[in-house]
């Protein structure tokens, strides 16, 4: 059977019709029809970008910042190896894993250090911890996508998929991560008491603060939030209204080493 | 060349010990059975799951691994199922409405299958087993 011109065209036209009818039928079709799905709970805090702000006129002495470090590191199950038997300070500071720390304002701000200091500034232990950066180094390095950044400006960790090369270690300014040389279930910390609603980390992962995503999902705001009484506010950078805007506002602030551009997500009221 | 007999025979015992292996499989296996995994009182109470127990005994580490990439990727870590409106707490071992909140006897639960199937799951590594009651 010979086809004309005429008849193909026809044949063709009828077929570009019924696929472009089909999928949007199908479509309408799928969306009345939804089997189990998982979604982000009714209780979770939302943000358009994710951020912190340091009152640091409210800390006082080194005793101020330990209660936030120890609600971190307890909420997260960061192991302790600062009374690990039969090792040498060095291999202590060595095997050291910390999300939240203090650190004096020339290692924090290092680019803003000048040779006379007020005295508070001079003797004040800075709360540091991941910046949670706008462009952050550690993501680019990742060769595994094992970190990276949410929408919501959280840059997390997925620890299944780390395979401790520690190239973030190296990529990150702010010295924000620690690396497991040694199984984190060996600290005396964690052999005493575990917190059920965090998992450990292995040997070889690495880890950092990760803005306690699994307590803003219930709702709740971070440890070192809640426990800061007030120095530490977190909330949406993205919406004017927020209590971290509000702050910024009305308070000067600065954030650490700006001058690399990695746009940090936490800022400091100094 | 009378051997024929000779050789039959020395082929057999090869054969036999060659597939002995498979023997000692099949007849263990008759003798014991593969184990069931234990339900806790909680999961016996709820008489459902996630997904039917048939595709739950297939699929459960792709379910889980589905889960982890919600969970940690978009922040999604709620499991709905419209038809009973249940929702499940995304999660392995935190949690109320998680795997262990319901099935809280890993040993009976998790390591029977996994030890019968030497498989070795990493979970645990990591994660913190519940602590199951003597």
């Amino acid at each position: 059977m010979e086809k004309s011109r005429r008849s193909f065209l026809k044949i063709a036209g009828v077929a570009a019709l019924g696929v472009g009818f089909t999928k949007p039928t199908l479509n309408a079709y799928a969306s009345s029809v939804v089997g189990p799905h998982p979604q982000i709970g009714d209780k979770a805090l939302s943000a358009h970008h994710w951020g912190m702000v340091i009152d640091t006129r409210k800390f006082h002495s080194e005793k101020d910042l330990e209660p936030i470090v120890e609600a971190c590191h307890k909420a997260h199950n960061v192991p302790d190896f600062s009374d690990m038997p039969n090792a040498t300070s060095a291999e202590k500071k060595r095997h050291e894993i910390k999300w939240i720390w203090g650190e004096p304002y020339h290692n924090a701000f290092t680019d803003k250090e000048n040779h006379y200091q007020s005295h508070r500034i001079e003797h004040l232990s800075f709360p540091v911890l991941c910046n949670h950066c706008e462009e952050p180094p550690c993501v680019l390095a990742c060769p595994t996508k094992a970190t990276f950044r949410r929408d919501d400006g959280i840059v997390l960790m997925d620890f299944h998929r780390c395979i401790g090369c520690r190239f973030c270690m190296a990529a990150c300014p702010y010295g924000s991560r620690s690396f497991n040389f040694v199984d984190p279930r060996r600290a005396e910390n964690l052999k005493e008491e575990t917190c059920p609603d965090f998992p450990t980390r292995m040997k070889g992962v690495v880890e950092k603060c990760n803005l306690c995503a699994e307590r803003l999902a219930k709702g709740l705001q971070p440890a070192c939030a809640e426990a800061s009484k007030g120095a530490i506010a977190v909330g949406d950078l993205g919406d004017p209204h927020s209590n971290v805007r509000v702050l910024l506002e009305h308070n000067f602030s600065i954030r650490r080493k700006p001058s690399l551009g990695t746009e940090p997500s936490v800022y400091y009221i100094v | 060349m009378n051997d024929k007999k000779l050789i039959i025979i020395g082929l057999l015992i090869f054969f036999g010990v060659c597939s002995s292996v498979c023997w000692y499989n099949w007849l263990s296996a008759a003798e014991k059975g593969a184990p069931e995994p234990l339900l806790s009182e909680k999961a016996k109470a709820a008489g459902y799951c996630v997904v039917p127990k048939d595709k739950m005994k297939a699929e459960h580490m792709k379910i889980l691994d589905q889960w982890r990439e919600h969970v940690v990727r978009t922040g999604k870590r709620e499991y709905v199922i419209p038809e009973t409106g249940r929702t499940f707490n995304m999660s392995l071992s935190t949690g109320e409405d998680s795997c262990m909140g319901c099935h809280s006897n890993k040993s009976e639960f998790c390591d029977r299958c996994h030890d019968y199937a030497s498989v070795k799951p990493y979970c645990w590594d990591c994660h913190l087993e519940p602590k199951e009651k003597e």
